[in-house]
């Protein structure tokens, strides 16, 4: 781990200011997937801001009947918490979907968002990858690609997003509130939060340097049955290979989102008028444009049959 | 020389080595940001916490995690590193009452943290119920994940009596019930390289049943 400098910011607006000043500084809250890339050197920060100490671990209800969840509410509270497991259900799952019940303890809600992809390439350094290191190439086009993506991606990065949380979120319509450095506030609907690579696939999301996430916000319930089914290689603490979160009311209308198919949570409002015709009709449309690999390319099937899985268990329901 | 050699016990043998990685490791990572950032020196940090029941302030160097503060400046070794990358649970120890990996939390970020570590649990003689169990149920072969395995038992037993809900837990709105599924799921994030869960679940389904 290379040598940083540290702080413990009091304040949202401090801690901003704080990360402003220097290029090379982050914020620290869980750690659990920064320190982790902290010891491999894939992040280097020379000036750590641990924000732990802020005001932010709170889940109220919004005057429009939603909820706002800040920013280190940890994971396994989220998850656990009544509100959300009476009216966000699909949250409670995705949530308690990912990691072990240590990580859960730990991971924040804001961490979670930002934590970085798990594509082999990009942990392995002796490897050039456009993620780590911008223009150096990337290892995973023509490497072993099972994992990665099928949609979203580009020339540049084939890399997805590891995230259960963030998917739910996509679906739920959330809203991430932030701090800017000058002061001010900003919110960003979570379509636009994460973005596509493109030739740059190390521009992730939508924060400027020093823009701190404070919450995210959720709007008033949404009726329907929620549903978030992952699939993966072991049944426990692994990452998805295909993740479906869904919302999905008797009539067969709904919201639907993918994990482990794209760098972001893959949500097309546009099919989801479809979603009546079954999941057939539906992948067709939210995965036009799909360029899957030799390796991959079962995702699509795979994410076709668990949608169809999902709303069979709701009709039987 | 060989005479040396038989009078040193194995963990006499294990301590030395460990002082002399240390030293190593110490001086790789002076080398290393002398070399790369110059201006960027290690840096040092006060850190008051209570580790078993016990205030310590330490002086850290901002890179030490919590698991290195443990074994390294406090000596106790009972807290193990095994992955050190949060992927086999081999560091769990209670951070105000809570199971977390410690080799992914940093020392200077636990200022008033109260740290439960196995050996706060119990000891020879006065074990805790689930250092009990596990022997009684022979939880372990090599031993290595055994205190994470303890530590990370006793924070989901925990979070099972609060309420918490797991992946494979039926309905969120019913608080959850121990069964075989639901401690299988809990543990997940605990690895034993041996394979000894059968037992493992034994022993923590033994201390479940006592507590109910």
């Amino acid at each position: 781990m290379k040598a940083f400098t540290f702080e413990r910011a009091r304040t949202p607006a401090e801690a901003a200011a704080a990360v402003a000043q220097r290029p090379d500084a982050r914020f620290i809250a869980g750690g659990t997937n920064l320190l982790d890339l902290m010891k491999l050197q894939i992040e280097a920060p020379t000036h750590l801001v641990d924000v732990n100490a802020l005001v932010l671990d709170r889940i109220e209800e919004t005057r429009d009947g939603g909820l706002r969840i800040g920013a280190l509410v940890r994971n396994s509270d989220l998850a656990a918490d009544a509100a959300v497991k009476r009216d966000y259900p699909v949250l409670s799952r995705a949530l308690l979907s990912g990691a072990s019940g240590q990580l859960r303890n730990r991971a924040t809600t804001a961490g979670n968002l930002l934590q970085r992809t798990r594509c082999p390439y990009f942990y392995d350094t002796a490897q050039p990858c456009n993620k780590r290191q911008p223009g150096s190439g990337c290892s995973a086009i023509g490497g072993v690609t099972r994992a990665l993506a099928v949609i979203g991606a580009s020339p540049a990065c084939i890399a997805t997003h590891p995230s259960d949380m963030a998917v739910a979120m996509r679906v739920l319509d959330a809203q991430v509130e932030t701090v800017t450095p000058d002061g001010q506030t900003r919110r960003i609907p979570m379509a636009d939060f994460h973005k596509l690579p493109g030739d740059t696939p190390h521009v992730e999301h939508a924060l400027t340097h020093g823009e701190l996430i404070t919450s995210v916000l959720l709007p008033a319930p949404v009726a329907g049955v929620h549903v978030y089914r992952k699939v993966r290689d072991r049944a426990s603490y692994a990452f998805a290979l295909v993740s479906v979160g869904a919302i999905v009311r008797p009539d067969g209308s709904g919201h639907v989102a993918f994990g482990g198919l794209a760098p972001k949570p893959w949500r097309v409002e546009a099919a989801e008028a479809s979603l009546g015709k079954g999941a057939k009709a539906f992948a067709a449309q939210a995965f036009a444009g799909a360029r899957p690999t030799h390796d991959n390319a079962f995702k699509l099937l795979l994410a076709e049959r668990t949608l169809a899985g999902v709303l069979q268990s709701v009709k039987a329901a | 020389m060989d005479d040396v050699r038989v009078c040193l016990s194995r963990r006499d043998v294990l301590i030395a080595s460990a002082a002399s990685a240390t030293v190593n490791a110490a001086g790789a990572a002076n080398r290393e940001t002398a070399m790369s950032s110059p201006d960027s020196p290690a840096a040092l940090s006060r850190v008051t916490l209570e580790v078993n029941g016990k205030a310590q302030t330490v002086d850290v160097d901002t890179r030490m995690t919590l698991l290195d503060l443990l074994r390294e400046q406090l000596k106790l070794t009972g807290t193990k590193k095994g992955c050190d990358h949060g992927q086999c649970g081999a560091c769990t120890v209670l951070l105000d009452g809570r199971r977390i990996n410690s080799c992914l939390m940093l020392a200077v970020m636990a200022p008033g943290a109260q740290v439960t570590t196995i050996e706060g649990l119990g000891e020879p003689g006065r074990l805790h119920p689930m250092q009990a169990a596990f022997v009684a149920k022979d939880g372990y072969q090599c031993g290595y994940c055994t205190p994470g395995q303890i530590c990370s038992a006793v924070g989901m037993l925990d979070e099972l009596q609060r309420g918490m809900p797991s992946h494979v837990t039926p309905d969120l709105a019913v608080k959850p019930l121990l069964s075989a599924e639901e401690l299988r799921e809990r543990m997940s994030g605990n690895l034993c390289r041996c394979g000894a869960y059968s037992n493992i679940a034994e022993a923590i389904t033994l201390v479940a049943g006592g507590a109910a």
